[in-house]
């Protein structure tokens, strides 16, 4: 058997809690990038991780879906192992992390989220073409069903990663910088997207890059650099103290998004 | 349907051209033979013919099995060039050679016959696979990267194989012919060869076609395939062990130099055709079977000419003929798209831009635009076209009916062509609403990204715009554009 200590010594986490880490560390070519994080995620949050460049935002990610190796640490998705519970966990990767010139229509994409529940050696049937159309339908993607997806300009290459992650039918999703470089529309329609996910009590855990809009996407927040700064309700962990830990001498960004900050709290007020 | 005949004249046409152009049969007249020239007689039509069409059952063996050869090659070459690993199958091709001269060594000193294919053939596995796992080790222990974790196995395996060669035949006389194995050669096909060669292809295709959503999910997305729970090592564990399987049954035929070409060339020529991973797969068959099928064809009348090299020259002429004419990204496709857009480009900004004339030339905004003259004049102050340049588009827009009463100083638009002028100038202004209003554009900017979006515009989008406008289309058939006319930098008139 292949129990360690900090296995032994972890708690158990009840079956309502999506996420739950504890003492998660991750090294690559035993540099660490992400060390003893501990951190339990509430249901039904939309849940921004926030940090500088390299502070190991997908690495987190990553390291929670087994997709890179951890030096320790325990990942827990609602109480079991996430092998255990794969079904019910979402992935959005980042766009460039593919080859979008691949010979597949958006709709052969998006049915890829269904390939779990077909299982080995069958083929993709009418009902599971049919759920990815929808899931394309509600990212406004319908009429691009059938368009190779180089075709697809940036933002709707994004949003058929959502529509693929939208099909697997998840309860807690992990979405790496879906924001990034995409048009104003996009933007909005993935935010439509994440408050009806949060409707139905889903949990979703967004890499995010840009300050100026945390306060508005995310209820809660992650503020990550190597280690977990803080974590919490948005309204208590986005404060100038907390960015500055963050965020440590690059000031220009603090600044802006201090600005950006009293400017939302006086527009609340 | 109509996608189908685009793949499938072409694919009849190579056939049927990649025949003899001339049969010199009593050809003093001619001057110059083929034999005087290459050295070779050309057997003619009948001949040629008669083993095509697999008359004589020597050649069959030899053509038919380098046709299911081609066959699964081209299907397992379509996986391995969506994995981005085409190098892979070179490595490991001249990583069995060092596992042929040791099977070879061993059986003699064994006592057995050095040369029984089988025995040969497990030696190329063997050593084949430790290539390639060796390969993976140094990628993954070290930082050293794929190609060049690549380029150092192969090449010490194949130093490795030719030492072990020049060993054997020290060793015995009977390893004559062990080098075939570099080049290939057909003609020790025989039936049991056959056998064997249709078994692997056989269950080969199965096993791709089988996992085929399998591995296209690994080749499209990996990271996703494994938090779905895939076992990608597995799955690419498996699909190298189908190309093992088709190298090592193609040693024989092609020779590990060059069935590297067997596996990639069928499915980067299929890739032109197709945008489709599953068509992709069909049609990297199908080119594979006829290369095998002709290159074998044509080696068999030409002797001394090897099968392998054949093969792979009759899958390059495929290659070059599906870049050029490949109906999906064909390079001829791609470049005829974009004259057709230019052209387009071109037409729309004139008939915009004497439009815009015409509305400025109006005595009062109430006014409705009408028809009439403008000037070349004042039409080439509108945009930042050269005069050589906006007297082409005016050619090419009389030729198309879009003008009338042309001087070299005024034009005047066609009833249809102003028409075309004014729904075009709607559009376009729909499309800086849209832009203006749903992607945060400051309005001074809008023009030049809209020039550019507006071509892709079709009516359904349009007609979106319109519901999405609405107040627009209630106002008036064509709203005003938001920017001022004219110079943008001036700002409001």
């Amino acid at each position: 058997m292949n129990v360690s200590i900090s296995d032994s010594a972890a708690p158990s986490h009840p079956p309502e809690v999506p996420l739950a880490i504890d003492d998660l560390t991750v090294a690559y070519h035993e540099k660490p990038v992400l060390w003893d994080i501990d951190l339990d995620v509430p249901e039904g949050h939309l849940v921004g991780i926030v940090g500088p460049n390299g502070a190991g935002k997908s690495t987190l990610i990553k390291a929670c879906l087994d997709l890179i190796p951890r030096a320790s640490g325990r990942v827990s998705v609602y109480g079991k192992p996430y092998k255990k519970q794969r079904k019910r966990v979402g992935y959005v990767p980042q766009r460039e992390s593919v080859d979008w010139d691949f010979p597949v229509s958006a709709l052969d994409v998006v049915a890829m989220g269904t390939y779990g529940r077909i299982g080995w050696c069958r083929p993709v049937g009418r009902k599971h073409k049919k759920e990815a159309m929808e899931a394309l339908d509600r990212v406004g993607l319908a009429d691009y069903a059938h368009r190779q997806i180089s075709q697809l300009s940036g933002g709707q290459q994004q949003r058929v990663f959502l529509a693929r992650a939208l099909v697997q039918d998840a309860d807690l999703y992990f979405m790496d910088e879906p924001f990034a470089a995409v048009d104003a529309s996009t933007e909005r329609a993935i935010v439509t997207l994440l408050r009806e996910l949060k409707a139905r009590k889903k949990t979703c855990l967004v890499v995010h890059h840009d300050l100026a809009t945390v306060a508005e996407y995310f209820d809660w927040l992650i503020l990550l650099n190597l280690r977990v700064v803080k974590a919490g309700p948005v309204d208590e962990v986005f404060t100038n103290e907390n960015l500055k830990a963050t965020y440590g001498g690059t000031l220009n960004v603090l600044d802006e998004a201090g600005e950006k900050l009293r400017q939302l709290k006086g527009a609340r007020e | 349907m109509r996608r189908w005949v685009w793949v499938a004249l072409p694919l009849l046409w190579m056939a049927a051209s990649a025949g003899p152009v001339h049969a010199p049969s009593g050809g003093e007249g001619t001057g110059v033979s083929l034999k005087e020239v290459f050295g070779v007689e050309w057997p003619g039509w009948r001949a040629f013919g008669e083993v095509v069409m697999l008359k004589k059952h020597n050649t069959r063996v030899v053509v038919l099995s380098t046709c299911w050869l081609g066959v699964s090659a081209g299907l397992v070459g379509s996986f391995l060039l969506l994995r981005k690993r085409s190098l892979m199958s070179d490595t490991l091709s001249h990583a069995c050679l060092p596992g042929i001269g040791l099977a070879f060594l061993l059986a003699t000193a064994a006592g057995m016959e050095g040369k029984s294919l089988p025995l040969l053939l497990l030696g190329a596995t063997v050593s084949g696979t430790l290539g390639v796992g060796w390969v993976m080790a140094i990628r993954n222990t070290s930082r050293i990267k794929d190609d060049a974790a690549m380029g150092i196995v192969l090449s010490v395996f194949f130093g490795l194989g030719v030492v072990m060669l020049s060993l054997a035949q020290q060793v015995g006389g009977s390893a004559a012919g062990l080098e075939s194995f570099i080049y290939g050669k057909t003609a020790s096909i025989v039936d049991q060869d056959y056998a064997i060669l249709k078994w692997v292809a056989v269950s080969v295709m199965g096993v791709a076609l089988l996992l085929q959503k399998e591995f296209t999910l690994i080749c499209f997305d990996e990271a996703f395939a494994r938090s779905q729970g895939w076992p990608v090592h597995a799955l690419d564990l498996m699909l190298l062990l189908l190309v093992t399987g088709v190298t090592v049954a193609g040693l024989q035929a092609v020779g590990l130099i060059l069935i590297i070409a067997y596996m990639i060339i069928p499915a980067a020529s299929a890739r032109f055709w197709t945008h489709r991973s599953r068509v992709m797969l069909v049609l990297a068959a199908v080119i594979g079977g006829i290369s095998g099928w002709l290159g074998a064809s044509v080696s068999a009348l030409i002797p001394g000419l090897p099968a392998g090299a054949l093969i792979v020259l009759v899958s390059g002429t495929v290659f070059l003929f599906s870049m050029v004419f490949g109906s999906a990204r064909g390079v001829l496709k791609q470049s005829l798209a974009h004259r057709r857009l230019r052209r387009k480009v071109g037409r729309q900004h004139l008939l915009r831009a004497v439009y815009e004339l015409r509305e400025e030339g109006r005595a009062s905004r109430r006014d409705p635009v009408v028809n009439g003259p403008v000037a070349v004049e004042a039409l080439l102050a509108k945009r930042s076209w050269t005069r050589t340049k906006l007297m082409r588009l005016i050619r090419r827009a009389r030729r198309e009916d879009l003008t009338e009463k042309v001087t070299p100083e005024r034009l005047q638009l066609s009833e249809s062509g102003f028409g075309e002028a004014a729904r075009h100038t709607r559009n376009h202004r729909l499309w800086e609403l849209y832009l203006i209003r749903f992607a945060d554009v400051a309005p001074r900017h809008v023009d030049r990204d809209a020039d550019r979006v507006e071509h892709v515009l079709g009516s359904d989008l349009v007609r979106k715009l319109e519901e999405e406008l609405d107040e627009v289309r209630r106002e008036r058939p064509l709203p005003e554009s938001p920017h001022a006319l004219g110079d943008p930098e001036r700002g409001g008139a």
